[in-house]
């Protein structure tokens, strides 16, 4: 198949560059971004088109950076866009909705970019997938590897959530506990890639294809709302690149005409205080995004060097957006929050986005006219031990297994008269 | 002080393909400039106009980033070891 790529284009010196394995310009180290022929896809694409394809990222296959008869694929994508009256309420919001990507194939949003990184990768003739990971990265490409048949290896940080580590090793592949942040495995990835030349890194030497797959974010809203923009979208920032690229997802619906025109769409951030680079310089008004080292409960963003940090601050100021960092307490109570009012359980960064939510939709930074969707990136599973030992998290009661004891833990007033033990 | 500078692919046409080179100097930004004398190109590469690292260049001295410690003016040991790493990866 032929896709509709045109070259990759570094991001800072505009220097262009074959669509191979690079991710960053050899002259300043700027980014690479995928270049398209967006005249070509316009005449290719249409809603029908898209309706009429599969029920994965894969329907939207003409704005990505790869085709391919029989994808990497294990489903990601086209994830429920569920009406959120319930939490909409509490915070005082009007039109609200939750992005629920906890129903990817391994439970978080990376499955979309890994089934476009590997599918890619692939067709380049690499024969190891690899990453560095906060964790769903890990499954994700552990998953889609073992799917595809492809050696993997991924670096993790030693000190990740049990369920992570468990869901990436039974795959098969090869996983490596670093002792250090996720910044040092990251910086270890970066320098393997050169030493690794055969190895595909999704997020390293892959990552100009990988980061792309998080524009059907975009895509998919914009079309399980009818075929129209939100006004105002809130977005985790680990490395920022999920942020930047939602802007771009939408800016190309207008582009290729499947939107009338380039949709304003406000984009806003949400990180945790513990790792907040990105929100700290919004706040200050800076382009200088300090490093920091990371102390959050919210380890899939806990990037204390985000790549796309001074992407995504341009993003947010230029839409119109805003910023904010939440405590880690704020956290576990936004879980808790989202999971009583709408029946869904997020993982650490989702309390991040909903806690963040709260704060700017009491700010007024989020406005109760605004068509709203909020992004809930990973499943609760991953990250149970945030909740340990938290108000709610355990049994309610514990008792014998008889109806006294029954009815002197459970205390129904609006229920009482369903169960009437029969006189003797 | 003697040390160890690793090249990342992107900058190894500066160095006829070598993945480490040999240097001296006593801070972080000594040990960069003496690499440009050596192998001219690095500087153009490494540095903006005000002589700051460029943005999207990382500089991890025994595996920690420079901007931690003193960026340019981190003193450094004998036998220690300079990467420059690309900062676009991950997340």
């Amino acid at each position: 198949m032929v896709d509709f790529v045109t070259g990759l284009r570094c991001r800072e010196c505009q220097r262009a560059f074959p669509a191979e394995a690079l991710h960053v310009c050899d002259y300043c180290f700027g980014p690479l971004e995928v270049a398209y022929d967006y005249e070509r896809i316009a005449g290719a694409v249409s809603r029908q088109r898209i309706e009429a394809g599969p029920r994965s990222i894969w329907r939207y296959a003409d704005l990505l950076p790869v085709h391919d008869e029989a994808p990497v694929d294990l489903g990601a994508g086209f994830t429920p866009l569920v009406r959120a009256d319930r939490l909409a309420a509490e915070l005082g919001l009007g039109e609200l909705w939750i992005k629920d990507d906890t129903a990817n194939p391994t439970g978080s949003f990376k499955d979309r970019v890994v089934s476009v990184a590997l599918t890619k990768a692939r067709q380049l003739g690499f024969k190891v997938a690899a990453c560095a990971s906060t964790g769903n990265l890990a499954n994700s490409v552990a998953a889609h590897a073992a799917r595809a048949g492809l050696e993997s290896v991924v670096l993790i940080p030693h000190d990740l959530e049990d369920a992570k580590v468990t869901m990436t090793a039974v795959y098969g592949g090869k996983v490596i506990a670093v002792e250090g942040t996720y910044d040092d495995v990251n910086r270890l990835c970066a320098e393997l890639t050169s030493e690794r030349p055969t190895w595909a890194f999704v997020n390293v030497n892959v990552r100009t294809y990988y980061a792309e797959g998080s524009k059907t974010l975009a895509f998919e809203i914009a079309e399980q709302l009818g075929w129209r923009a939100p006004d105002h979208v809130v977005v985790p920032i680990g490395s920022g690149s999920q942020l930047t690229k939602v802007a771009k997802g939408f800016s190309e619906l207008g582009k290729v005409g499947l939107l009338p025109e380039e949709p304003a769409v406000r984009i806003s951030g949400a990180q945790a205080e513990g790792c907040s680079p990105v929100a700290t310089a919004f706040l200050e008004g800076t382009d200088a995004i300090r490093p920091v080292k990371p102390r959050t409960i919210a380890k899939s963003l806990a990037i204390g060097n985000p790549a796309d940090g001074w992407y995504a601050l341009e993003v947010m100021r230029r839409s119109g957006g805003s910023c904010a960092a939440v405590t880690d307490d704020e956290v576990v109570e936004a879980i808790g929050l989202l999971a009583r009012t709408e029946g869904i359980f997020a993982e650490t960064a989702g309390g991040v986005t909903i806690a963040t939510l709260a704060r700017l939709a009491a700010s007024g930074a989020v406005r109760r006219d605004e068509r709203v969707v909020a992004l809930v990136t990973g499943h609760g599973l991953k990250t149970v031990e945030a909740l340990r030992g938290t108000p709610g998290s355990g049994p309610t009661a514990t008792i014998a297994p008889t109806l006294a004891a029954f009815d002197a833990a459970v205390d129904f007033d609006h229920d009482t008269t369903i169960h009437e033990e029969p006189a003797r | 002080m003697s040390l160890t500078i690793r090249i990342p692919t992107q900058l190894r046409t500066l160095t006829g393909g070598a993945g480490e080179v040999q240097v001296e100097g006593a801070t972080v930004g000594d040990a960069l400039k003496a690499l440009d004398s050596t192998h001219a190109g690095f500087a153009d590469r490494l540095f903006d106009e005000s002589g700051n690292l460029r943005r999207f260049v990382n500089v991890f001295l025994a595996d920690e980033d420079v901007r931690f410690l003193d960026g340019l003016s981190t003193p450094v040991e004998d036998g220690q070891t300079l990467s420059i790493v690309p900062a676009v990866a991950g997340g």
